[in-house]
């Protein structure tokens, strides 16, 4: 699969995760975003900034569990919990969040 | 798997890890498995015998083969809730490798306080023997 953006053509797999982490741009992540429908607040950011930061120091994309409870520790309870999350992102914040950041599909959802 | 999960019996998972990190895709598939048994809340421990032992030497880069350098992922097997990770001493032993020459893991105990604390534990070869037999499931990478 293909995402034209600006008319660029971008790979992607056949769930719409980019194929090469190294074409992402925060440009590309509102784009992703209004095509589903999502405006990109500066919560949503601070999700997909977090995904980011944890595939650069992990090398995987968390599974949404694990990102709940890191997102506690980095910003607080009253992020860290399903709820706030998938008001965020309410395809489910793992996935959701981490096509944003242009990372693969989190490791252990199916 | 799904009638047991949605039943909600827990069995306890070893991951017995043989083989080099790189060269074969198994070291990183083992991996990646295990985490994914970990988020549907399955016991999962991580056995590391023969070659296997590589997979945790700290230091590796895989910048001249051209794959990726996974290795970083087994730092998140404590954020997953994996608590145990078994290395054999005789493996380590007999390919010149000590404890120190393992990549640090540790998990938080989100009971006390997110203290940090250790998940390797290097055993004997009768001990591992214990720890597979005392298993429920044992998966072979």
């Amino acid at each position: 699969m293909t995402l034209e953006i600006n008319g660029q053509s971008f790979e992607t797999d056949e769930e719409g995760y980019l194929a090469n982490l190294s074409d992402w741009s925060s440009e590309l992540a509102e784009a992703m975003a209004q095509q589903d429908g999502c405006d990109l607040t500066e919560n949503h950011w601070e999700v997909v900034n977090f995904l980011r930061e944890y595939y650069d120091e992990y090398q995987i994309a968390p599974a949404v569990r694990v990102l709940t409870k890191a997102i506690g520790k980095r910003l607080g309870k009253d992020k860290g919990n399903s709820r706030y999350l998938y008001e965020l992102f309410p395809y489910g914040p793992a996935k959701q969040a981490c096509k944003y950041a242009g990372l693969p599909k989190p490791t252990g959802c199916v | 798997m799904s009638e047991e999960l949605q039943s909600g019996i827990v069995k306890k998972f070893l991951y017995i890890n043989r083989r080099a990190p790189h060269g074969t895709n198994y070291a990183q598939e083992g991996l990646e498995v295990a985490l994914i048994g970990a988020a549907f809340d399955q016991d999962v421990a991580m056995a590391y015998l023969d070659d296997g032992v590589f997979q945790l030497k700290s230091g590796q880069d895989t910048k001249a083969i051209g794959t990726k350098n996974f290795s970083a992922t087994y730092r998140a097997l404590g954020d997953y809730d994996v608590k145990l990770v078994y290395v054999e001493r005789e493996s380590l032993e007999r390919r010149g490798l000590s404890e120190d020459d393992l990549m640090p893991l540790v998990y938080e105990d989100e009971d006390d306080d997110w203290e940090e604390k250790p998940l390797i534990h290097v055993v004997s070869a009768g001990e591992m023997q214990k720890i597979i037999s005392e298993s429920d499931v044992l998966l072979n990478f």
